[in-house]
């Protein structure tokens, strides 16, 4: 599972990037929602993969019973999911402004500050 | 009063500068001069005790991890620095407060002006070699910030950047040096250097450090092939060019020398480095200086050619050699700093530098007439003054060196006919001589400004005359420190006749000739070949050489397009994480894969599949369906492995997002094609190579063993401390609480961020 999933965040990145080049600025949108859960998935793999162990400690016990998937990469996405949602719907609203005023969404036409 | 404070004093004094230049107004600037003359009597409670040859340290930790420390070492040799430094600054500070009286900027000068007498003294009293530097470093600061005094000029601003940039070039060679030498020698401080002599140099890279070392010395003291920065740097208010430009900081360089003479003296590449650049500097120098008509210019390369020879005695380095350079270090601070105060009169009154514009100077200004003659006699080396003395010294030391004795003689006696001509033109021509008198000034030059003059070139007469006490005191326990050794000199006035006197006398009589044939000298224009390889040139050629560079550069890497930067910064990335990955893939040995499930493979495959189409897709609306795919996939993945928390998250985040995207696609311009076929073909290369170098980094990870991580200590500390189960949530709310509080504060402002843009109405 692991290397299919290495290929599957890879193929994330990849697509991200491609994304992120491209002039359009509305796909530019697409290219960081991919990347961030690209980037995600990758926090989450390189933490080793546990299979239905969630880090929930039962009822009665102290701690939890060996194996289980480890907590801090989890949390460090859970912070990191919210953020870019934060990011994403930020830039969202931002280029819908831009393109409201300047009526464009080619980078190549947003170069100067000038309108 | 203690010498840390002695040194920092006048960085103390300094930004108070101009607001104190203020309250003493018009009246009293001459108060500026009991700066220098409180550190001058403080200087001089140690010459008893030094020529006693006893020796000062004083040290303040200052990077003590580093081994930098402020510390200082006062013996003869610096404290003769410190004293010159001190000593004339009494009459620069005194003279500038009234050459500068009603300029809206004195307070601001008298800044610079005393930051930089602060450096020199912690640059000739530092002992430990770093804050040498330091100091060193900031001469150069303070020096550039005096010579574009005046930086509405733009000549001014130019030269005080190629002073900078020369001078300061050479600083970092310094500094190098240094360090190779602090490896060597496993300690920065020079006292100590000083007793590591033989485990020094007969280290392989001490060659290396002192070349370095002389790089610095030889920029600082601007000699063959730095020389011409000097002359450019006469730009500067004429105290500046006395004081920093003739008296003090372009000897550092030669204190540099003279400090390193216990350590590197008598080496092979000392003697064949530093006397030929001695000698080439002295002679040219002084042949270049006959050719100038303008007074500060003219004087500027008489003290190239003078540091040419203190360069070239103390490469020379026999004891008569470097007596002959401490004495006639002090000679050449005393009648320089006069001769560039009295060119600075000739400005002051009558705004003219040119000696050959100015005639009959002796009737209407006799006090200066007497300092301008007893300062070029000394230049000349006329008995009886003390420039007479050391020229006298010079040609012996020179006479008796063990190399190329001939040689240097007939290189010197050459320079010594050309300073005696320049001498006559800085102390005869405009004061004796006949001419049309258009710029006849109706009295004499204010106290300030002659005072000055005056008893620097009258202390150049009498210590000529009776030079004993003045040996006994400063020379000889300076002679002592340069040497490491004791040594007992004899000056005297008359010391027979000597084969020596016989080249003095040829000297002068040819330097009348000269003086009298100067026209022939400067007639004929320098070859346009010649000019072309001059270092002036190369300097401009190397700094013009910079701006194109910087131009490429900049032509190249900031395109202004936001696709180049990313793929700059990607293809960076990929090549320096994936050169190490493809180099050293000793093994992306995996843990026996564990039977995969039907599940698993679906979502594997379904992942790239989707973030594909949503590439391809020229539709938004199914753009944004598989964006939406991609993200349930993983929430997916997060729930089958442990992870419930982030598939919650996940799934309710994905759901918003695709609601948003939605909402605003919808105004958005359809997917356009911008880009040409070759730019997506290299795109899709780029995008390929980094997913695969990304895939390749997370294989790499998971064959090594798995970190220690700290969540051991957050699943056993979840209950008993946090009273939680969940240990994810545990970790959000309680271990890194404050994170989340950053996180919530981040979400807040995105949220009001995007409130605020809705709602935005954007004036047309």
């Amino acid at each position: 599972m692991e290397l299919l999933l290495a290929i599957v965040i890879g193929s994330l990145y990849a697509t991200g990037l491609y994304m992120l080049l491209r002039r359009s600025v509305v796909k530019l949108i697409i290219g960081l929602g991919l990347l961030s859960n690209g980037s995600n998935l990758l926090i989450f793999t390189i933490g080793r993969l546990v299979r239905g162990r969630p880090p929930i400690v039962p009822e009665g016990e102290s701690s939890v019973p060996s194996p289980f998937a480890d907590p801090l990469p989890q949390a460090l996405i859970l912070t990191a999911i919210v953020i870019s949602f934060g990011v994403l719907a930020f830039a969202l609203v931002l280029i819908h402004r831009a393109y409201q005023k300047v009526g464009t969404d080619d980078l190549d036409d947003l170069k100067t500050t000038d309108m | 009063m203690d010498v840390l404070l002695a040194v920092l004093s006048g960085f103390l004094l300094a930004p108070l500068a101009p607001w104190l230049d203020r309250r003493l107004g018009k009246r009293w600037g001459w108060m500026w001069a009991l700066v220098p003359l409180g550190l001058l009597l403080f200087f001089l409670r140690f010459v008893p005790a030094l020529a006693r040859g006893e020796a000062f340290t004083r040290r303040l930790p200052w990077i003590p991890r580093l081994d930098v420390h402020l510390s200082f070492h006062l013996d003869g040799l610096s404290v003769l620095f410190a004293l010159l430094i001190s000593g004339i600054g009494v009459f620069i500070f005194l003279y500038a407060a009234c050459y500068l009286e009603g300029h809206p900027h004195r307070g601001r000068f008298f800044l610079s002006l005393l930051g930089f007498m602060a450096s020199m003294l912690g640059l000739v009293l530092a002992d430990n070699a770093i804050a040498l530097f330091v100091f060193w470093e900031l001469t150069s600061l303070s020096s550039y910030l005096l010579i574009g005094f005046e930086h509405e000029r733009e000549r001014a601003r130019s030269a005080a950047l190629q002073a900078l940039l020369v001078t300061g070039a050479g600083g970092l060679a310094l500094l190098a040096g240094w360090l190779l030498l602090g490896q060597i020698g496993g300690g920065i401080e020079l006292s100590q250097w000083r007793h590591q002599r033989e485990q020094l140099i007969v280290h392989p890279h001490a060659e290396w450090a002192l070349a370095l070392i002389l790089l610095g010395a030889f920029t600082k003291s601007a000699q063959f092939p730095f020389h011409f920065w000097l002359p450019n740097a006469m730009e500067a208010p004429t105290p500046v060019s006395a004081y920093l430009h003739s008296a003090t900081m372009v000897k550092a360089g030669v204190y540099l020398l003279a400090r390193l003479q216990p350590i590197f003296g008598g080496t092979e590449l000392w003697n064949a480095t530093i006397v030929p650049v001695g000698a080439v500097t002295l002679s040219l120098g002084a042949l270049l200086a006959v050719r100038q008509r303008e007074a500060k210019r003219l004087l500027a390369y008489s003290t190239v050619s003078a540091l040419g020879v203190l360069t070239l005695l103390l490469g020379v380095g026999t004891p008569t050699a470097v007596m002959a350079a401490m004495v006639f270090l002090l000679a050449h601070a005393l009648y320089k700093a006069a001769l560039f105060l009295i060119a600075g009169i000739w400005d002051h009154e009558m705004g003219a530098r040119e000696p050959e514009r100015l005639a009959g100077l002796r009737r209407t200004m006799p006090i200066t007439t007497a300092a301008a003659v007893l300062a070029a006699a000394s230049l000349a080396g006329l008995p009886p003054s003390l420039g007479f003395l050391s020229k006298e010294l010079f040609y012996e030391a020179l006479r008796t060196a063990p190399r190329w004795p001939l040689l240097l003689l007939a290189n010197a006696v050459l320079a010594g006919m050309a300073l005696v001509a320049v001498a006559g033109l800085m102390g005869v021509r405009p004061f004796f001589g006949r001419g049309p008198i258009e710029l006849q000034p109706r009295h004499e030059a204010p106290w300030p400004l002659w005072l000055g003059p005056s008893l620097l070139s009258l202390g150049g007469t009498i210590s000529g005359l009776w030079p004993a006490s003045l040996e006994r005191m400063l020379l000889n326990p300076a002679i002592t420190a340069v040497l490491g050794e004791s040594v007992h000199t004899h000056l005297a006035l008359w010391p027979g006749l000597n084969p020596v006197l016989l080249l003095s006398v040829l000297t002068i009589v040819g330097g009348i000739g000269m003086y009298a044939g100067r026209g022939i000298v400067r007639a004929p224009a320098l070859p346009s070949v010649l000019a072309r390889f001059a270092p002036s040139a190369a300097y401009a050629s190397l700094l013009n050489g910079i701006y194109v560079l910087a131009r490429l550069q900049t032509r190249v890497l900031q395109s202004g397009h936001l696709r180049y930067y990313l793929l700059t910064i990607i293809a960076w990335t990929v090549s320096i994480v994936g050169y190490p990955l493809v180099t050293r893939a000793d093994g992306v040995a995996l843990r026996r894969p564990a039977p995969e499930h039907v599940l698993d493979i679906g979502l594997a495959l379904i992942i790239p599949l989707a973030a594909l189409a949503a590439v391809r897709f020229t539709s938004r609306l199914a753009a944004i369906a598989t964006l939406g795919v991609v993200g349930y996939a993983i929430a997916l993945l997060y729930m089958i492995f442990g992870a419930p928390d982030l598939a919650l998250t996940q799934f309710m985040v994905e759901s918003l997002t695709v609601i948003l995207f939605v909402l605003i696609f919808y105004h958005l311009p359809r997917f356009t094609t911008l880009s040409g076929r070759w730019a997506r073909a290299r795109d899709v290369v780029v995008s390929l190579l980094a997913g695969g170098m990304v895939s390749g980094l997370v294989l790499s990870i998971l064959g090594m063993s798995p970190p220690d991580a700290i969540s051991e200590y957050f699943v056993h500390k979840s209950v008993p401390e946090a009273h939680g189960r969940n240990v994810v949530n545990v970790i959000l709310v309680d271990f890194r609480a404050l994170d989340t509080l950053g996180e919530i504060t981040v979400l807040a402002l995105a949220g009001l961020g995007v409130y605020a843009l809705m709602r935005l109405r954007v004036e047309e």
